[in-house]
């Protein structure tokens, strides 16, 4: 039992010490508690030597604990000073195991049964979890470790992994690469390995034929002494040499205790964090929650949260965030004159999609947002310029330019952009401003974020995407009205690669619209599926049973996981009945698809080998994942005569690294798919970007602006293996002096060992590289421009797979 | 001509970028603009050759002989660029493949540029040097160009979507495991495994690298050796001859990668070296033809 204290902190990272050293200075009574005997477990845990970025730069730091970029131990070095200066009285060894009470009078419990009591909580445990710990004699040795950062720290020691799920496997396998010399040695528990993937356990049994890994089943560690563990094994006890364990026996994710407490969180899913108010308390008054538990994943919005936090517990009202001058900033350029809170007021009561974002979530947002004030007849967006935010109209209207001289007017509170949001491809129509207007644009990062944390913004912009995509496809005078019963029985479907939607054959009246993903469509000629057509995003199908009402005359199935929105038949019928002109339209349409197939058909009874190869290729295509690429790299191996020169042309136009492995990847029918980046219509290397630095560009090309802190997120995201972790060489010798002299390395990336050699001992941080289509390159991608042959070829799925193709191998 | 030279670098510079869109190959570049070109060019030398009447015969001392000798050397000159151009990437809008294109074309012009600078006035001097050099030049590019459009099936074929590194790195995998499984053998057995263990599948000099011949293989020879014996664990022995076999199947499509790859490059070695001598040798006819002047 101990005295009450105003506010305990659980957790002592950034966040909880921030908060912790305010509460000492403002000599608030307080307690910090830590479940490991250091401070900030989880940058403690970061590899020696480490750098620890501080971005946001542009956000200023406003804590009592010390922060700039620096090794691991630099920061932790300070904060463990920062932590005695500010008087912090911190309480190791003490792992929460349960919080009861209420405001005024909470009761923690420790596991090591200790009760704590405080009047309010500030919950900062972070998103880590923790990992289950060894529980043999020896456990708690310091060679013992939780996870690997690099392997190749570890070079020519004794490892062993215990615990074989996925992590100790991945990890097993990386520390055992042949060229770090490690003795690796895999412990399971039990005979097999079920909890793994079956890729990995197929690679680490190759490695253990391989004589890689030492793999041992119904074996558990018994004993850890320094250089030695002493193994349970069904034949008896062992001792082996062994310098480092790493230990991966799963963890606990902290949600459920959060939730044990009372909080409550937004969504049931992963991603969902603690509702919070805009001072940070949760649902449970007197609990408040920062840092990454909170959905803050950098350490400078930790600290300053931390700070702000014990503020506001103390009772501070008139404490203005540590963003308010980036805030004031970004409305600073309006014409009326108000206060950041004004103005975040006015855009929640004017813009239907931001109703229902609480106040804290606003600010936040707007940080990623910006606004601006357009004349009337100023232009926003051109048609088929790049471009994936969406707009907001807070005052004013919008113009869309349907047609020539036709406009379609968007109301105030309404949002316009959205395709771009949703699709990834390029704006449909030209946007002005119809009168003195006010408009937030939101960046596509920063707009999924608020879909996936506010339920309301999301049902509004989803039901105004689909108006509007249904409007731009089936156009002649459809108005929003038109389209409500349609949009009312509309459903949104979720079908994985390769899923049939629709069947040749069968009956059926349903029209689809591809919100996102790609679609193929397949006729069953001659006893087999011969491929019709690519369907990108934003095409629909099915259109012809509903006019004909005969049965489907193609299969339609999905060439990448896609997001489909299903219309009723029977509601779309009567749309059409009532606009006689989308009805034209939309026949005039299927004459044309209808003349396709019949060109195709026609073909295979003449030119059976070419349409076979033209289908074929199209599925191989498919199968590459090339269904979702909006712009790859093929190679036609008749002609490619392996010289590399695309692989140098690419080191040579960007920092001396290559961006494409021409020989890896699949090949059918001499048409090679290499290693490079397809630039995904809904691209997995943003999808998880800690600081949002990878964005669609001009061209449409998906590229990386400066700023990554080599958290290598991408590269785990990317299916396709196009993203590497590397630091770019020093710059070599010019060309004219290899040729004459010889000098360096010559042209394309330097070998390992030459910008080993040049570099010395300096380790320069690695960051990922991925093709950026030579963006700002005049002349267009080098490596297309630097084939001599020929073999090298930039494509869309649609361009590739055009009709005029077919037409040309049929001669 | 001038529809042949609808440039499409004033397109470049609108936002649609230039890019390929076709696998189109650097013989068929362009509906085969270059092969017009020098196709037109070398009509017109051999008609104009007909009908102009040099006096006191046609010499390459003659105006006529003088201005193909200087389109001769400009173009040899030019073609010689082609090697810079390759390694030089500039960020302006051109591709390597029209470079390719005109280099093989125009080059093949050469044959009657050079030969018709001659007024067929060959001889053993500096002069018929170069035009023997300029001649090498041309046949091995030929071969270059016969290669390029023969061979690269022939490569994706073998390589059956392996990378060079993949099959260096099988190879590796089945030493490991012959490694391990021939621990039981005899040593009369292990010595021939060892050997092949040993074997460096680049060893073998240039004449097995281009033919695949490798004749002295301590693989093939560990296989007949083990085949032949019967000293160790029959059940052993067997293993290893899988692994062997296993591990011959994959040098062998090693060995047809290396070879396609080295019947691609070899001719480089020629034509290269070969084109610095035929600049020297060109250098020198120029030199002495205005040296006596």
């Amino acid at each position: 039992m101990t005295e009450p204290v105003k506010v305990a902190i659980i957790g002592s990272g950034p966040a909880g010490l921030s908060a912790a050293s305010r509460a000492g200075q403002l000599g608030l009574s307080h307690v910090l508690l830590e479940k490991t005997d250091h401070l900030s477990d989880t940058i403690f845990k970061y590899q020696k030597g480490k750098r620890v970025l501080a971005t946001p730069e542009r956000l200023d730091l406003r804590s009592d604990c010390r922060f700039a970029e620096g090794a691991r131990e630099y920061i932790l070095g300070n904060w463990d000073e920062d932590a005695v200066n500010n008087k912090v009285n911190v309480v190791k060894h003490a792992e929460v195991t349960a919080v009861t009470g209420q405001k005024g009078a909470f009761e923690i419990k420790t596991a090591k049964g200790d009760v704590y009591h405080a009047e309010t909580i500030v919950l900062a445990i972070g998103t880590q979890g923790n990992p289950n710990r060894m529980r043999c004699e020896g456990a708690d040795l310091p060679h013992i470790i939780y996870q690997v950062d690099d392997p190749e720290d570890f070079k020519d020691k004794h490892i062993t992994v215990v615990g074989s799920g996925d992590a100790g496997i991945e990890n097993a396998l990386g520390v055992a690469e042949e060229a770090l010399e490690n003795t690796v040695t895999i412990l399971n528990r039990s005979k097999d390995f079920a909890r793994a993937k079956a890729k990995n356990v197929s690679d680490m049994m190759e490695a253990g034929e391989n004589g890689l890994i030492s793999i041992r089943t119904e074996t558990q560690p018994k004993l850890v002494e320094p250089g030695w563990l002493t193994l349970e094994t069904p034949t008896g006890d062992e001792k082996i040499p062994c310098d480092v364990i790493v230990a991966r026996l799963g963890s606990v994710a902290p949600r459920g205790f959060v939730e044990s407490m009372g909080i409550e969180f937004t969504g049931p899913d992963r991603e969902a964090f603690p509702k919070l108010s805009p001072t940070f308390e949760s649902t449970v008054p007197g609990i408040f929650v920062i840092g990454a538990l909170a959905g803050y994943p950098l350490i400078k919005h930790c600290m300053n949260q931390g700070y702000d936090v014990v503020e506001f517990i103390n009772g501070n009202k008139n404490l203005t965030p540590a963003d308010e001058k980036d805030l004031a900033a970004i409305f600073a350029n309006l014409p009326q004159k108000k206060s950041v809170s004004e103005w975040l007021d006015y855009l929640r009561e004017r813009v239907r999609i931001f109703a229902d974002v609480s106040p804290l979530q606003m600010r936040e947002f707007m940080l990623d947002s910006k606004v601006a004030y357009y004349r009337k007849g100023d232009v926003v967006f051109e048609k088929g310029e790049p471009g994936s935010s969406l707009f907001a109209i807070a005052d004013g209207h919008a113009e869309v330019e349907v047609g020539p001289g036709i406009t379609v007017p968007i109301e105030q509170g309404s949002i316009f952009g959205e395709v771009g949001l949703i699709s990834g491809r390029k704006r449909g129509a030209t946007i002005r401003a119809g009168a003195d207007s006010i408009f937030v644009e939101v960046s596509r990062t920063a707009a999924l974020k608020l879909m996936a944390a506010v339920p309301g913004a999301k049902r509004v912009i989803n039901r105004i995407s689909l108006e509007r995509q249904l409007l731009q496809i089936f156009k002649g005078g459809l108005t929003v009205e038109d389209l409500a019963p349609v949009v009312d029985a509309a459903e949104v479907e979720r079908v994985p690669a390769g899923k049939v939607v629709l069947t040749e054959g069968e009956q059926g009246d349903d029209v689809y619209v591809i919100r996102s993903g790609s679609m193929v469509v397949e006729k069953d000629i001659g006893g087999k599926p011969i491929f019709l057509r690519y369907l990108p995003a934003g095409s629909f199908f099915g259109e012809m049973g509903v006019l004909s009402g005969q049965p489907r005359n193609a299969t339609v199935k999905a060439a990448v996981g896609a997001e489909l929105i299903k219309l009723t038949g029977e509601s779309f019928r009567r749309m059409l009945a009532a606009r006689p002109q989308v009805r034209e339209a939309t026949e005039a349409a299927v004459a044309e698809r209808a003349q396709m197939n019949n060109f195709i058909e026609s073909r295979k009874a003449t030119y059976s080998s070419a349409v076979d190869l033209y289908s074929d290729t199209a599925s191989f295509i498919m199968k590459e994942g090339l269904g979702e690429a909006t712009d790859a790299l093929l190679i036609d191996e008749n002609l490619c005569v392996g010289c590399d020169n695309c692989e140098k042309a690419c080191a040579d136009s960007h920092e001396g690294l290559s961006r494409l492995d021409r020989e890896a990847g699949k090949t059918f029918a001499h048409l090679h798919v290499p290693t490079s980046c397809r630039h995904c219509e809904h691209p997995h290397c943003m999808a998880d970007c800690p600081p949002n630095v990878i964005h669609r560009g001009p061209d449409g090309e998906v590229f990386m602006e400066p700023g990554c802190i080599g958290c290598g997120n991408c590269m785990r995201n990317c299916p396709y293996g196009v993203i590497r972790m590397e630091a770019a060489p020093p710059p070599k010798p010019g060309l004219l002096r290899w040729l004459l002299t010889g000098f360096g390395p010559g042209p394309g990336e330097p070998s390992p060992k030459w910008t080993k050699k040049q570099l010395g001992d300096e380790k320069p941080k690695k960051i990922a590289v991925k093709c950026d289509m030579c963006k700002g390159i005049a002349g267009g991608p080098a490596c297309v421009r630097a084939c001599p042959t020929g073999a090298a070829i930039r494509v869309s799925p649609e361009e590739f797979l055009s009709i005029a193709r077919l037409q040309e191998d049929a001669g | 001509m001038a529809s042949l030279f609808q440039r499409r670098r004033s397109k470049a510079t609108q936002t649609e970028r230039v890019r390929e869109r076709r696998h189109e190959g650097f013989l068929r570049y362009a509906n085969f603009r270059w092969a017009k070109i020098s196709g037109g060019l070398c009509l017109l030398i051999i008609v104009s050759y007909a009908l102009i009447d040099v006096t006191p015969r046609p010499n390459g001392g003659s105006w006529y002989g003088y201005t193909l000798g200087t389109i001769g050397a400009g173009l040899i000159l030019w073609l010689t660029a082609l090697g810079y151009r390759k390694r030089k990437m500039t960020s302006d809008h051109w591709s390597l493949k029209a470079w390719t294109s005109a280099h093989v074309y125009l080059g093949l012009s050469l044959i009657v540029i050079g030969t018709w600078h001659t007024g067929f006035q060959l001889g053993w001097n500096v002069h018929t040097l170069a035009w023997v050099l300029m001649m090498l030049v041309i046949l091995s590019g030929l071969y270059g160009v016969v290669v390029y459009s023969t061979l690269p099936a022939a490569l994706s074929n073998n390589r059956d979507e392996m990378t060079q590194m993949q099959m260096l790195e099988a190879i590796r995998a089945f030493d490991r495991q012959l490694h391990a499984a021939a621990q039981p053998l005899t040593p009369q057995d292990t010595a021939p495994v060892l050997a092949a263990l040993d074997e460096d599948p680049f060893a073998g000099g240039i004449m097995a690298r281009l033919s695949g011949r490798y004749p002295d293989c301590a693989t093939a020879a560990a296989l007949r050796a083990l085949g032949a014996s019967r000293s160790s664990d029959a059940g052993a022995r067997e293993k290893v001859v899988g692994l062997l076999s296993q591990k011959e199947v994959a040098l062998a499509r090693l060995r047809q990668h290396l070879r396609i790859r080295a019947l691609l490059e070899i001719w480089l070695y020629v034509h290269v070296p070969l084109t610095f001598a035929l600049i020297a040798a060109l250098s020198a006819h120029i030199v002495s033809v205005f040296f006596y002047w």
